[in-house]
């Protein structure tokens, strides 16, 4: 009967796409509704064929962990799409012949970019992490059954419906809230039973305490909840129409947008990732978390900080100078609560140091913690409206936002994925430990490189806009300063590919562990040894 | 004394709280500026947008040009110069959204109304490297082949009015005449059109008059950008924050 009901379910929401589809105010509207038609149509043919009415009731007795093998695979794919998305926008902004308008230009590839990397790979390494952690910290198996598909398969749509739209030139120009209204809509539902499944997970815990991996991410997903909520008011033109206009205008449209953008860094990209970071690195390790009392103190201070944060990418616009001041002030005591969390992850490995050499994985542990404590100072640096002056507007940022995100957030999930694939599939080990070796040279590689030509880029065009000759007349016309850090986006171009083909490296190594392969090679220890 | 055990034993409690420490610093930043009578400066000659303009901004929304182009211009000596007279607040009040940007792959736009002619804007977006060598912003040649639509634009402004921009009913109900007589000097509508809004630029933007193009709204849009403010009657010191 439940199959039945599915079936229903699916039938009617294709039905209802279609219409929709049909009476669109605007055709952009129309083909996202047939998106979803597809969708829809797609769900209710594979349920029909895989539905065995005399199947006797499926064994519930351990751990849901299909939902998350789905979850790490999406992760591995929407991570290189995202990736690849990003080398083509870097060759577009160093050789201007790889834009092909309209749907291709950069202006509109931007924001695929950000958000396939962000919300599909990012977003997809958390749902299957936090799942994965949850049963294992609480003992229990997920809760509400089945509506864990329905967070995933749910969040592939949304992924599929904002990364189609732009491309079609649907966006609020929000950063990273770019999808459009009916888009926001469905993901607060989604993300709602994300919440109930977690939630629930936590309540059914066999284990009278709830573990500190677990605090943050329950932190990040209700934050997550209220930033999208706020930040995505808007009126739509028409109900079938894929235009609106935002709530809030101006001033407060634009410190509203920062307080959401800079908690999406605060709790998607960091509170969230930390979470992952309480569980793999000490589990990898095989060593208890360092401070107990550290990650109380750091926890609270963090999610009460980082709300804060946002007016410093308003510094020296047209918000009040009050609104600027609260925001840099709380940004630079942000440094104490984020090295909090290095320092706890760090110092898990006292006495196991020596696993830097052989493991590769926690390698990869350190090297995220080492990039988070390196951007978790930069930022607070970069706050302080003195260097803000210099660094906002150029390529500074875009170097800051990188050495965060592919070193903490990529590297810190690659290692979730390593660590959780063997054991999701039942087998002995991975394919290759040397290949990890691999992927971990070529992104550290790639990193350096995008950090480093990012930051001269930035100080090299922020001093050029204000330098001044000596008869007070100013030096260089605009388009000088794009040109004299060519070289540099043409070497940006390079770092990412760098970092892009660690990824495939990784997705070679996973689909062979998932084949049951086991690759022949030197173990690690010898090798570094001699 | 509350013991954290307590806390990390109940997880109703963890989720109430944590979420009451979440949104102190929204509300201690954001709310004020929605009731500090001072946060949006006062001056004269601030407008709602034509609905040729708004269809300007709308495809300029659309094409993600803001992920380049700011639109804020910082208090700076360099950026005066630069740019024109720093932002204002109140030059931003009918933006839903914002459009202020983060980066600067090309020059902030915030003032770059009658820089240039309608001819070099529809070459520069058309082949920007033929008038900018050196340039890397793409092209947008299809902007003059793709028709405007207009019959919704009332909807639009109609949604505007909703979020708080002052559209009267005339204004809505003259849309689309309005928009169509803003690209051709010699209607009938002119005379309306310059009677509801302040301070308009009327002519025939793309260099095509038989046509009303997505060129037009756009070079529209760009044309009036930074210009309606008039600053001989702006006070600094009154508009201290």
């Amino acid at each position: 009967m439940a199959a039945l009901g599915k079936l229903a379910v699916y039938g009617l929401a294709a039905l209802i796409a279609i219409i929709m589809a049909a009476k669109a105010h605007d055709q952009l509207f129309a083909i996202q509704m047939v998106t979803c038609a597809i969708a829809a149509l797609i769900a209710l043919v594979v349920t029909a064929k895989r539905t065995d009415f005399n199947a006797p009731p499926a064994d519930e007795s351990g751990y849901f962990d299909s939902v998350i093998r789905y979850g790490t695979i999406a992760t591995v794919f929407w991570g290189i799409a995202g990736f690849l998305v990003g080398v083509c926008i870097a060759l577009q902004l160093a050789w201007p012949v790889f834009d092909v308008e309209p749907w291709l230009n950069f202006g509109r590839l931007r924001p695929v970019h950000t958000s396939a990397v962000i919300f599909a790979f990012g977003g997809n390494a958390l749902i299957a992490t936090s799942f994965y952690v949850v049963q294992r910290t609480c003992q229990a198996r997920l809760a509400f059954g089945k509506l864990a598909w329905f967070v995933f398969w749910g969040y592939q749509l949304f992924i599929v419906l904002a990364a189609t739209g732009y491309l079609l030139g649907i966006t609020q120009s929000r950063e990273y809230a770019e999808p459009e209204w009916y888009v926001d809509l469905w993901l607060t539902v989604v993300w709602v039973a994300y919440l109930l499944v977690f939630l629930g997970t936590i309540f059914k815990r066999k284990e009278p305490h709830i573990y500190v991996a677990n605090w943050f991410y329950l932190s990040f997903i209700v934050t997550i909840a209220m930033l999208h909520v706020v930040n995505n008011l808007a009126v739509p033109v028409s109900f079938l129409g894929s235009k609106s206009y935002s709530l809030f205008s101006g001033v407060q449209d634009a410190l509203t947008q920062w307080w959401y953008g800079h908690n999406a860094v605060g709790f998607f990209l960091t509170a969230g990732f930390l979470g992952m970071m309480y569980y793999f690195v000490p589990k990898e390790a095989n060593r208890p978390i360092y401070s107990y009392r550290l990650s109380i103190v750091h926890f609270w201070a963090l999610i009460f900080l980082y709300i804060w944060a946002g007016p410093h990418h308003l510094h020296y616009t047209a918000l009040p100078d009050w609104a600027q001041t609260l925001g840099m002030v709380f940004s630079v005591m942000l440094w104490m609560p984020s090295w909090g969390g290095m320092i706890n992850g760090l110092m898990t490995l006292s006495g196991a140091w020596d696993k830097v050499r052989t493991d590769p994985i926690i390698r990869m542990q350190v090297l995220a913690l080492a990039f988070y404590g390196m951007s978790t100072f930069e930022g607070p640096m970069m706050s302080i409206k003195s260097v803000n002056s210099l660094s906002h507007y150029t390529d500074w940022t875009i170097g800051h936002v990188h050495s965060g995100a592919l070193g903490w957030v990529g590297m810190i999930s690659f290692a979730a994925i390593y660590y959780m694939v063997p054991r999701l599939w039942n087998r002995d080990g991975l394919y290759s430990l040397r290949l990890i070796n691999w992927h971990f040279w070529l992104a550290t590689l790639g990193i350096v490189i995008y950090a480093a030509v990012m930051w001269v880029a930035g100080i090299t065009q922020g001093l050029m806009w204000r330098e001044y000759d000596q008869q007070g007349f100013l030096v260089y016309s605009f388009i000088e300063t794009v040109q004299a850090i060519h070289w540099a986006y043409a070497a940006r171009t390079f770092g990412g590919f760098l970092y892009f083909l660690g990824a495939v490296v990784m997705a070679w190594n996973v689909y062979q562990t998932i084949r049951g392969r086991k690759r022949t090679e030197a173990p690690m220890a010898v090798a570094s040894m001699a | 004394m509350i013991k954290h055990e307590t806390i990390e034993r109940n997880a109703t409690l963890l989720l109430a709280l944590s979420f009451i420490v979440v949104t102190i610093g929204g509300i201690v930043e954001i709310a004020p500026l929605f009731y500090l009578q001072n946060t949006i400066e006062k001056v004269q000659g601030m407008r709602p947008y034509t609905p040729l303009e708004l269809a300007g901004r709308d495809i300029y929304v659309r094409e993600g040009c803001y992920l380049c182009h700011s639109q804020m211009i910082r208090p700076f000596r360099d950026e005066v110069e630069r740019y024109g007279h720093y932002s204002l607040a109140a030059e931003s009040m009918y933006d839903h959204p914002f459009q202020w940007g983060s980066k600067r792959t090309g020059p902030d736009l915030a003032r770059v109304g009658g820089r240039y002619s309608d001819q070099w804007h529809v070459e520069h977006l058309t082949d920007p490297r033929s008038v900018v060598p050196g340039s890397i912003m793409p092209t947008y040649a299809f902007l003059a082949n793709t028709d405007l639509s207009t019959n919704d634009i009332a909807d639009h402004l109609r949604t505007n009015v909703d979020v708080g921009v002052p559209y009267s009913k005339d204004m809505i109900a003259n849309a689309e005449a309005d928009m169509k007589a803003q690209a051709n000097p010699d209607s009938d509508g002119v005379d309306g059109l310059k009677k509801r809004y302040n301070n308009v630029n009327v002519r025939d933007f793309d260099g095509n008059p038989n046509r009303l193009t997505e060129m037009d709204a756009l070079v529209a849009y760009l044309q009036m950008l930074g210009t309606l403010v008039d600053f001989s009657k702006y006070s600094a010191d009154e508009n201290l924050r």
